[in-house]
Formats: structure tokens, C-alpha cells, sequence
């Protein structure tokens, strides 16, 4: 029973970082109707910052959070500025190649700067920290500063689109690109501090994937699909949401995994599946006015 | 004579190949109310759009306040002083009628008009501040789309087919309100195809037919043979 419970606490708190891969592409889907496909490759380039910064500097990877975010927040703006603004029509495609050419393009410059090695950011000793929650259930000290981080993340932005003036001109411009744009709101500008901020969840994400588990230039394309998939189970109604997809998506691939150790991932897309069938539109879908 | 406000001359505008405009030429001056008139499709919406921004002109050019708008981007020329009421109201659904409010004041020019100002004018939209947008009835929606453009304190308003589908008493409730905007200082421009609306709520008409102008003059010296001359093109 105990076991149980530890298997499904596990996927619980992993299901926070699957929460954070998702909260960018959401915000990015939500906003500028943009698939970014370089999305996971994003949080991959996110964690080798991690890397280049706690190694140069010596601080540790969630310092070095202070540092990361801000950069690629920039890399953000930058990318949606320069690039990504030309792309947008009323064509879904172009954006769609773009960032599908600019996975390739991160994959090959992290292979050719960081070789194929595996690495992993070192947090010390809080990535053996325990606690007993209760007879039999353990819970480490990193998954639940994960968890908690990620609580905050989705709580954050659900924040900032509905409280502040910025969330406002994110809805306002999903909602009506050109009426938008008669109250004064360059576009080309909301859509680049859109960018910024799912750059920003994604650097978090990052470091935290890489404390977590060895990383190297190729595993951006699994965590787009974690991402997508925690999106498309919780629906694109709100952030909570987006953290509830997360959390089915951690549960299954544990549950999946104590049954048998090759079923972790298969249960996670199993699951999704199940919720694709039975409600196409997520558990917590836009409400339409 | 002062130079007028707005100075619209010989614009030339298209959709693609399609030509919607051909020289059309309008002053607006400070304070004045000018009607535009006109068939579906006579090109009073693109004159519109080409004012806002959300068009530009192949031909000709577009001066406010003397400075040349023509090229300018929508959110650009919002910023210099012209706001635009657009057909349909398209109001932001996922906004609350106060947020839509607000997100008008998005470029924070100074003036007279706060959201307290606007709740005074259309006090049924303080009432419902808090509801959706889409809450509301088509003249409520209507109150509020022209609320929204007023909070961006423009010198120069454009309303777009404000009557359109709503029922005539609601008409003659936001026509009555027209004038304590104008008292503002504001001028504005009415797109109508309710024709005897425009001409009491304006001084100067302008008759649009398949792109072009077809009449202007003084509202009052206007005959309603020459209009509906001007209007059918017969």
C-alpha cells in the first residue's frame, strides 16, 4: 500500500516539471497560435546555460537561476523580434517549419559546443535530502522544491494574465490582432514579451531537468512531447489546467513504470490517449463565450 | 482658413489588386462632426481603416495635425490622437467590460476621459463592470466599444456603422450621447448607412460611390435628391 503511495507521490511531484515544459508552449499556443516545436530543444539550451554559468561562476544550479532565466528571457524576446514576428500570418505552416528548423539547428550547435556527452547540473546536498511524510513514504527534499516552484510558476502567470496590465494585452491580442492593435498595442512587441516569458518558465524548467537526470543535446524532442501532452490533457482553458495535465501525465508514467519498469513511458502516452478519446477538448477546456 | 485636423488627400487604397479607393480626398476640422454615406461596398470602411492605420494608402497621403500618417501603424497613430469605433463593436471576448475599458487607455494619452468619465456617459456599463464582455446586449456592447476607443483620449474619433444592428431606440440613446463627446473638443467622423441619423448628428457629408466621392457639402444644404443621386448613382 505504502509503495503505492510513494509510486504515485513520485509522479505527483514530476508532474510539476512536466507542468513547466507545458506552461511555455501553452502561453505561446495561447497568445500567437505558435507551435513552437523548438520548444523542448529550448529547455535543453536552457540547461547547458545552466551548465556554462555554475561552472564558470561556481554557484550552484538554483542560484544560478538568477542568471539563467534573465538570459533566457532575452534569447526570448530576441528570437520572436527577429525571427519568429515573420512567420506569423494566418498560415499555421511557416511558424510550424521555422521552429521545427530551429530544433535542428539548437540539437546541432549543443553537439558541436558540448559534444554528445550526458551531463548533469550537481546540486549537492539537497539532491539526497529526505523527509518521511508518513510510515513508509519518503519524499526527497529536490522534487519537492521542484513541485512547489512549479506550483508557483503556473500560480504566477495565472497572476500576470489576469491581474496585470500585461496578461490584459495577451488576451486582448489572442482574443483580436488587429482591434489589438487600434488601442495602441504593438503586436510584434506583445508577442516578443510572450516569448520572453515562456523562455523564462522554460530556463526554471530547465535547470531543474538537469539537476535532476543526466541531459544531452538529443532529449529536447521527448520533452515537447511531455509538454504537448500535459497541454492537450489538461486543455487550453487555464494554467491550472496545464498543471493538472502535468500531474496525470507524472502519475501515469509512474504507475506505468512500478508496473513494469518499460511501461513508464508507454503509460504516460496511454493515458493521454484514454483522455484524447474520451475528451478531445482536455479536462479543463476554454470556456467559449 | 486654419489648417483642418485631419487632412485626407487623394488616397488611392486596395485590397490586393482590388482598388477600393481612387483620390478620395476629406477635412476634418477641429470640433466638427462629418458624416460619411454610402452604398455596401462604396469604401467607407477601407477609408476608415486607411485613417486608423490598419490600412495604408498607395496614392496620396494622410495629414493629422499636419504631420503625415499615411504609413503609420495602427498602434502608431492611435498614439498620435485618433481612435477608431470598429463595425461590429468587436469587443474583446475574453476581457471583462471594464478590462476592455482599460486596454483602450493602453497608450495613456492625457485628457479629459477616464473610466469614470466613461461610467458617467454610459452608466449601465459601470453596473456591469465586472461580466464578460460578451455579457452584454448589442447597444451596451456598443456603449462600451465607444468607451474603449475614448479612453485612449483622441482628438479625432471614427465610428464605424455605430447603428448597425441595433434597435432604433438604442440608436437614438447613443446618438444623444454624441454631443458631450464632441463638447470634449473631440471631432469625429461617422460612417452610416442610417442616413438620417448622420445628417442630424453632422455638419459636413461626404457621399462615397464604388470608391469614389460623390457629393460633399454642409449637411443642411444637402437635398435629398442630390443624396440619393450621390447614394444609388442614378
Amino acid at each position: 500500500m505504502t509503495e503505492w503511495l510513494n509510486v504515485i507521490l513520485q509522479g505527483v511531484l514530476i508532474g510539476g516539471l512536466y507542468a513547466m515544459f507545458a506552461a511555455g508552449l501553452s502561453l505561446i499556443f495561447g497568445v500567437m497560435r505558435l507551435v513552437n516545436i523548438a520548444h523542448g530543444d529550448l529547455i535543453v539550451l536552457a540547461a547547458y546555460v545552466a551548465l556554462m554559468v555554475t561552472q564558470t561562476l561556481g554557484l550552484d544550479p538554483l542560484t544560478s537561476l538568477l542568471l539563467v532565466v534573465p538570459a533566457m528571457a532575452l534569447i526570448g524576446y530576441a528570437l520572436q523580434r527577429l525571427l519568429l514576428n515573420r512567420t506569423l500570418g494566418d498560415d499555421l505552416l511557416p511558424p510550424l517549419l521555422v521552429t521545427f528548423g530551429l530544433s535542428i539547428i539548437i540539437q546541432n550547435g549543443l553537439l558541436e559546443l558540448f559534444t554528445a556527452d550526458s551531463r548533469k547540473l550537481q546540486a549537492g546536498a539537497i539532491e539526497v535530502q529526505t523527509f518521511q511524510m508518513m510510515e513508509g513514504v519518503w519524499v526527497g527534499a529536490l522534487p519537492l522544491i521542484q513541485f512547489i516552484v512549479a506550483v508557483a510558476v503556473i500560480a504566477g502567470l495565472q497572476m500576470l494574465f489576469y491581474r496585470t496590465a500585461l496578461g490584459r494585452a495577451f488576451r486582448a491580442t489572442s482574443d483580436d490582432q488587429a482591434v489589438a492593435q487600434l488601442m495602441g498595442l504593438d503586436t510584434r512587441h506583445v508577442f516578443a514579451m510572450a516569448m520572453a516569458l515562456s523562455l523564462a518558465v522554460v530556463a526554471i524548467a530547465g535547470v531543474f531537468l538537469a539537476v535532476r537526470a543526466n541531459f544531452d543535446p538529443s532529449i529536447g524532442p521527448a520533452r515537447l512531447i511531455f509538454g504537448f501532452e500535459a497541454v492537450i490533457i489538461g486543455g487550453l482553458g487555464s494554467m491550472w489546467g496545464t498543471l493538472a495535465g502535468g500531474v496525470i501525465l507524472g502519475v501515469s508514467q509512474a504507475v506505468g513504470a512500478q508496473i513494469d519498469p518499460g511501461w513508464q513511458l508507454l503509460a504516460g502516452h496511454l493515458a493521454f490517449l484514454a483522455i484524447l478519446a474520451v475528451r478531445p477538448q482536455g479536462l479543463f477546456p476554454k470556456v467559449s463565450g | 482658413m486654419a489648417s483642418p485636423l485631419l487632412d485626407v488627400r487623394a488616397i488611392d487604397a486596395f485590397y490586393g489588386d482590388f482598388q477600393a479607393l481612387f483620390g478620395v480626398s476629406l477635412r476634418v476640422n477641429a470640433g466638427e462632426v462629418v458624416a460619411v454615406i454610402g452604398a455596401n461596398g462604396a469604401g467607407k470602411s477601407t477609408l476608415l481603416k486607411t485613417i486608423a492605420g490598419l490600412m495604408h494608402p498607395r496614392g496620396g497621403d494622410v495629414l493629422f495635425g499636419g504631420e503625415a500618417i499615411g504609413n503609420a501603424a495602427a498602434f502608431d497613430v492611435v498614439r498620435h490622437g485618433i481612435a477608431l469605433v470598429p463595425e461590429g463593436r468587436r469587443l474583446f471576448p475574453s476581457l471583462t467590460v471594464e478590462e476592455n475599458l482599460l486596454i483602450g487607455g493602453q497608450s495613456r494619452r492625457p485628457g479629459p476621459w477616464t473610466l469614470q468619465r466613461i461610467y458617467d456617459l454610459f452608466p449601465i456599463l459601470a453596473e456591469r463592470r465586472h461580466l464578460p464582455s460578451t455579457s452584454l446586449s448589442g447597444g451596451q456592447q456598443q456603449m462600451a466599444a465607444i468607451g474603449r476607443a475614448l479612453m485612449s483620449n483622441p482628438r479625432l474619433l471614427l465610428c464605424d456603422e455605430i447603428s448597425l444592428g441595433l434597435a432604433p431606440i438604442i440608436v437614438r440613446e447613443i446618438y444623444a450621447r454624441l454631443p458631450k463627446i464632441v463638447a470634449e473638443g473631440l471631432s469625429l467622423i461617422i460612417v452610416e448607412q442610417d442616413i438620417a441619423q448622420a445628417l442630424k448628428a453632422s455638419a459636413q457629408v461626404y457621399c462615397l460611390q464604388e470608391g469614389r466621392i460623390a457629393l460633399q457639402g454642409a449637411a443642411r444644404e444637402l437635398t435629398r435628391e442630390s443624396i440619393s443621386a450621390a447614394y444609388f448613382g442614378v
